[in-house]
C-alpha cells in the first residue's frame, strides 16, 4: 500500500480498543489495593491471595476444568466421526440429517440448547432413573453443543486434503481403520488439536446451558461468577478473571504459533 | 474362469484345491466388505445416535411441553398430554394456553421487539466497526496481517461472561466510558451507561465483533485489489469504487457475518441481564425467568418455540441467497 489511508487506520485502532480497554482495565484494577473498582488505591496482590483462600471458587473451577477436559474429548471423537462420514463417505443414507443435526446447535441460542437438554434429562430420569442431574447432565450437553464445532473444524480440514495419499494406502492394500490411522489422523491432527481447545475453551465458558442442566451440589465457575457479579462488582474476580484470561491467552498463541510453524514446515518440504 | 472349464486343470485334487482357494477369497473379500462396511456404519451411527438423542428429541420434548399446562407442586410442573379417561382409553389433550398467552400478554411482544432491536443495531454497528478493521487486515502486509487476525480472534477465546463482566468497570457511574463521555459534555458527569440498553448495545457489539470481522476478512482477503487501480486509472474516486467494486464483492461476508452477529444476539441472555435495566427484557430474558423463577414449563417451552422461529427465517432467507447466488456462480 502506498498512500496511507488515516480514516481507516483511526477505524482500526477504535476497534481494537474496544475490544481490549475492558479486558485491559480489568488487569490492571486486579492489581488495585481499594475495594472501589474506580479507586486506584496503590498496587496490591490482596485479591489474589484472597482469591486462593476462597474454596467456592478453586472447587468450581476444578469442576468446570473436569467438565471441559471430559466433554473436549467425546466431542473430538464424535465429531472427527461425523466429519469423516460427511467429507469422505460420499452420498450415505441419513448424509442430510446428519449435516442439519450437526450445523443447529451453532446457531441455536444456548437458552433453548440447555432448556430442551433439560426437559430431555428429566423425562428420561422419569422413564429409567437416569441421569442424575449434576456434573455428568452438564458434561452431556456439552458434549452435544460441541461436537458440532469439532465436526465443522474436522470436515473442512478432511475437505482441504488431498485424497490421493489416501487412495494410494488403499491401493496397495491397507484396510479403511488403518488408512485412518496412519494416513488420515497424522494430517488432520493439527485441526483436531484446535477444536479440542475450541471445545475446551467453549464449555468452560458456557454459564446458560450449565444452569440449566446441573444439579445441587455442581456449580461450575461461571454459575459461581454470574452469582457474585449479580451481588454487585467483587474484586476477586476481576483478580480471577485475569489469571484465566491471561492463561487462555498465552495458551492460544503458543498454540498458534506452534501450528503456524508446522504449517509452514510442511508447505517448505513439500 | 471356472476351473472345469480350464484345459490346464488336471484332475481331481487340483479342482478342488481351486475350489476351496476361490471359496477362501470369496469369503476374505466379504469377511472385508462386511469390516468396511461395519467401519463406515459405526462411524456413521455414533454421531447420529448422539444427536438424535440429545438433539432432535429435546426439540420434540419442548414442543410437547409447550402444549401441557401448568401444574404447581408436582413433578414434573405441566399436565401430560395424553391421558387415560375413567373408561380405559387415552384422550389427547393440547393445550394451546401458553402460546394464547404470548400473543395477548404485551410482556412477550415487548421481549419479541427488544431482541429483534438489539440484535439489528448492534449487527449494524457490528458491521460498521469491524468493516474497516477486516478491511485493514486484509490490505495489510502479510507481516501484520497475522498479528492483527490473532488480535481479533484472542477475544473470542476467552469467556464472554468474564468480558461482559469486563465491560461493568468501563460503563459504571465514574467508569473509564461514563467519564470520557461526561468529559465530552454527552453526559451529565456521574451518571452510568450501564443498566441502559445503551449499554446492552455495547456489550452485544463488544462480544460479537469477532464473528462479523472474520468472515468479512476471508471474504476480502480473496478479492482481487487490482480491479480498484483499475477503477482509479479510469478515473474513479475512491468513495465510487468502494460502492460499486469493493462492497458487492464483499457482500457473502456481510451477510455471513450479519448472521453469525444476529442470530446468537437473537436469544442472548447474558449480556442484556449482566448489563442492561430490569427493562432491558429480551426473548432470552423472558425464558430463563420463566423457567427459574416462575416455574411455568409450558410457557418457557412455548417461548423457546416461537424464538425458534425468528431464527429460521433469517437462515433460511440466508440458504435462499447462497443458493442463488451459486446458481449465478455456476452460470454463464
Amino acid at each position: 500500500m502506498k498512500r496511507h489511508n488515516w480514516g481507516l487506520y483511526a477505524a482500526m485502532v477504535c476497534g481494537y480498543l474496544l475490544l481490549y480497554l475492558p479486558i485491559l482495565s480489568m488487569i490492571v484494577y486486579s492489581f488495585s489495593g481499594s475495594r472501589l473498582a474506580t479507586v486506584w488505591g496503590g498496587f496490591s496482590t490482596r485479591w489474589y491471595v484472597q482469591l486462593f483462600a476462597n474454596e467456592q471458587l478453586i472447587s468450581a473451577l476444578g469442576r468446570s476444568l473436569t467438565i471441559a477436559a471430559t466433554s473436549a474429548t467425546v466431542a473430538v471423537c464424535l465429531g472427527t466421526a461425523s466429519g469423516l462420514a460427511l467429507s469422505r463417505f460420499g452420498r450415505i443414507p441419513g448424509r442430510g440429517l446428519l449435516s442439519l443435526m450437526n450445523s443447529s446447535p451453532m446457531v441455536m441460542p444456548d437458552v433453548m440448547l440447555g432448556l430442551s437438554s433439560l426437559l430431555l434429562f428429566v423425562a428420561l430420569q422419569q422413564m429409567l432413573g437416569w441421569p442424575e442431574r449434576g456434573m455428568s447432565t452438564i458434561m452431556l450437553a456439552h458434549i452435544t453443543l460441541t461436537t458440532c464445532y469439532v465436526t465443522v473444524i474436522a470436515r473442512s480440514r478432511m475437505a482441504a486434503l488431498d485424497d490421493s495419499l489416501e487412495e494410494a494406502a488403499m491401493d496397495l492394500g491397507a484396510r479403511p481403520w488403518r488408512v485412518f490411522f496412519l494416513i488420515t489422523l497424522p494430517l488432520i491432527a493439527p485441526a483436531l488439536l484446535a477444536g479440542w481447545l475450541l471445545a475446551f475453551t467453549l464449555s468452560l465458558d458456557d454459564l446458560v446451558i450449565a444452569s440449566f442442566t446441573s444439579g445441587p451440589g455442581a456449580s461450575t465457575l461461571p454459575m459461581v461468577i454470574y452469582s457474585k457479579v449479580k451481588l454487585g462488582v467483587t474484586p476477586e474476580i476481576n483478580a480471577l478473571a485475569t489469571l484465566i484470561v491471561t492463561t487462555v491467552g498465552i495458551g492460544v498463541v503458543i498454540a498458534g504459533t506452534v501450528l503456524h510453524r508446522r504449517e509452514a514446515r510442511i508447505g517448505s518440504t513439500d | 474362469m471356472s476351473p472345469r472349464n480350464d484345459p490346464r486343470s488336471e484332475g481331481f485334487w487340483s479342482f478342488w484345491d481351486e475350489v476351496v482357494r476361490n471359496l477362501f477369497g470369496w469369503f476374505r473379500a466379504v469377511g472385508r466388505e462386511f469390516r468396511t462396511r461395519r467401519g463406515r456404519f459405526l462411524v456413521t451411527t455414533l454421531p447420529m445416535l448422539w444427536l438424535l438423542l440429545f438433539f432432535a428429541v429435546p426439540f420434540l420434548i419442548v414442543l410437547k411441553i409447550s402444549f401441557a399446562q401448568a401444574v404447581f407442586g408436582q413433578s414434573p410442573p405441566y399436565t401430560a398430554l395424553l391421558q387415560t379417561t375413567p373408561n380405559g382409553g387415552t384422550s389427547l389433550h393440547l393445550n394451546t394456553q401458553a402460546y394464547a398467552l404470548l400473543l395477548s400478554d404485551p410482556l412477550y411482544i415487548g421481549a419479541y421487539l427488544k431482541s429483534l432491536a438489539f440484535a439489528s443495531v448492534s449487527t449494524l454497528f457490528c458491521l460498521l466497526l469491524g468493516y474497516p478493521i477486516a478491511y485493514g487486515i486484509a490490505r495489510a502486509k502479510p507481516i501484520w496481517r497475522l498479528g492483527l487476525l490473532i488480535l481479533v480472534i484472542l477475544p473470542f477465546w476467552t469467556s464472554s461472561l468474564l468480558r461482559t463482566y469486563a465491560m461493568i468497570g468501563i460503563l459504571k457511574a465514574n467508569g473509564l466510558l461514563s467519564q470520557a463521555l461526561a468529559a465530552i459534555g454527552l453526559m451529565e458527569p456521574g451518571s452510568a451507561i450501564l443498566h441502559t440498553d445503551l449499554a446492552v448495545y455495547i456489550g452485544i457489539v463488544y462480544n460479537y465483533l469477532p464473528f462479523m470481522i472474520l468472515p468479512l476478512t476471508a471474504t476480502l482477503m480473496r478479492t482481487d485489489f487490482t480491479l480498484l487501480e483499475a477503477a482509479a486509472d479510469l478515473g474513479a474516486k475512491p468513495a465510487q469504487s468502494f460502492l460499486h467494486i469493493t462492497l458487492p464483492l464483499s457482500m457473502p461476508g456481510i451477510i455471513a457475518g450479519s448472521l453469525l452477529v444476529f442470530i446468537p444476539a437473537i436469544g442472548e441472555f447474558v449480556v442484556p441481564d449482566i448489563l442492561g435495566g430490569p427493562d432491558a427484557l429480551t426473548i432470552g430474558r423472558v425464558l430463563w425467568t420463566e423457567f427459574f423463577t416462575n416455574r411455568d414449563w409450558p410457557v418457557a417451552a412455548a417461548v423457546a418455540v416461537s424464538m425458534l422461529l425468528l431464527i429460521v427465517i433469517p437462515t433460511l432467507a440466508f440458504e435462499y441467497y447462497e443458493n442463488r447466488r451459486t446458481d449465478q456462480d455456476a452460470g454463464p
